[in-house]
């Protein structure tokens, strides 16, 4: 070990922590929480698993979202991450349905105010009138509630990465 | 007995008992849904977490929710379904800057509507410049909006708006 303490996982897993744990980077001793909850939802074994396909400028982006799922799981056991997709898959399609409705009111500012002209339209706004979904790459998941117990602030505009 | 096994069951090789916790959400003819669940949380963790929940229809939803997110997991690797999270918040700050651009331009048209409506009920008599042209003051038209201005010494009875 060389003097070093050994990493919150190795701690946790009462092992020795070798120079070359694959955990000891992302898991430092000081943050013992970090790497139970990622323990008790995904497995060490699985973490370490993941964590040894990617290529190591990757693993810290691998880890942070690790935790972020990890935790989700723990506050919403029954829907996890999935309860915040389909949360914020409902406020894209209200702010949607907002963004129409407005620009259709500027629609007919304009016809009222040039009722002689043909209407002018930006093309921006033609082509976002014209486009029918943000989320084109995204599948619907809006069937998805969240558990009561579920706090979605935090999941609103948390910082993912640390 | 090989026959009525569940997915996990029969993936982990042993006898399916009849309170066995995964066989109503892991049913034998999609293997796929259990195999991506244990690649990535383990069979034991998805036993716990499916054992703390206190209902049925709960741990139905659990078990959908667990192969999202696996599935999403083993697609992306570094970031799972939490990229998809990332590139919700990024769609709704674009739709909610796109909505409050929106909601300026129509405050704008809208004075604008109000400050030419006003311009036109309060101009007072003067000569144009540049023309023969006499402005009357507060003068309406049939329409009551809009007023005329006629030419000083015209003999034509065509009448201009103006605004």
């Amino acid at each position: 070990m060389g003097g070093s303490s050994p990493c919150a996982s190795c701690k946790l897993l009462r092992r020795r922590c070798a120079k070359d744990c694959i955990f000891a980077p992302y898991f430092p001793p000081d943050d013992p929480h970090k790497f139970a909850i990622v323990h008790k939802v995904f497995g060490a074994s699985n973490v370490s698993k993941i964590l040894q396909e990617l290529p190591i400028h990757q693993r810290a982006d691998a880890v942070s979202s690790l935790v972020y799922e990890a935790n989700a799981r723990v506050r919403d056991p029954v829907y996890g991450c999935v309860g915040a997709i389909s949360y914020l898959q409902n406020q894209v399609s209200q702010l949607q349905m907002q963004l129409a409705v407005a620009q259709a009111e500027i629609l007919c500012i304009q016809m009222q105010q040039e009722p002689n002209l043909p209407t002018q339209i930006d093309q921006d706004e033609k082509s976002l009138l014209l486009s029918s979904n943000f989320n084109n790459n995204i599948p619907q998941y809006l069937g998805f509630a969240s558990s009561s117990t579920v706090n979605q602030d935090p999941l609103k505009r948390e910082s993912l990465w640390t | 007995m090989n026959s009525g096994r569940c997915a996990a069951c029969k993936y982990l090789r042993r006898r399916c008992p009849s309170d066995c916790i995964f066989s109503p959400y892991f049913p034998p003819n999609d293997h796929q849904r259990f195999a991506c669940v244990h690649r990535i949380y383990g069979a034991s963790n998805v036993g716990k977490m499916l054992q703390q929940i206190p209902s049925h229809d709960l741990r139905a939803k659990a078990a959908d929710t667990l192969y999202f997110e696996a599935k999403y997991r083993i697609q992306d690797p570094v970031y799972g379904c939490v990229g998809m999270i990332t590139q919700l918040h990024q769609q709704i700050h674009s739709a909610e800057s796109e909505l409050a651009k929106t909601q300026a331009q129509i405050a704008f048209l809208n004075s604008n509507d109000h400050a030419q409506e006003s311009q036109v009920q309060n101009i007072e008599t003067k000569l144009h410049p540049d023309s023969n042209i006499l402005i009357l003051p507060e003068q309406t038209n049939a329409a009551g909006g809009l007023w005329s201005y006629v030419p000083a010494s015209a003999t034509s009875t065509d009448q201009t708006s103006w605004f």
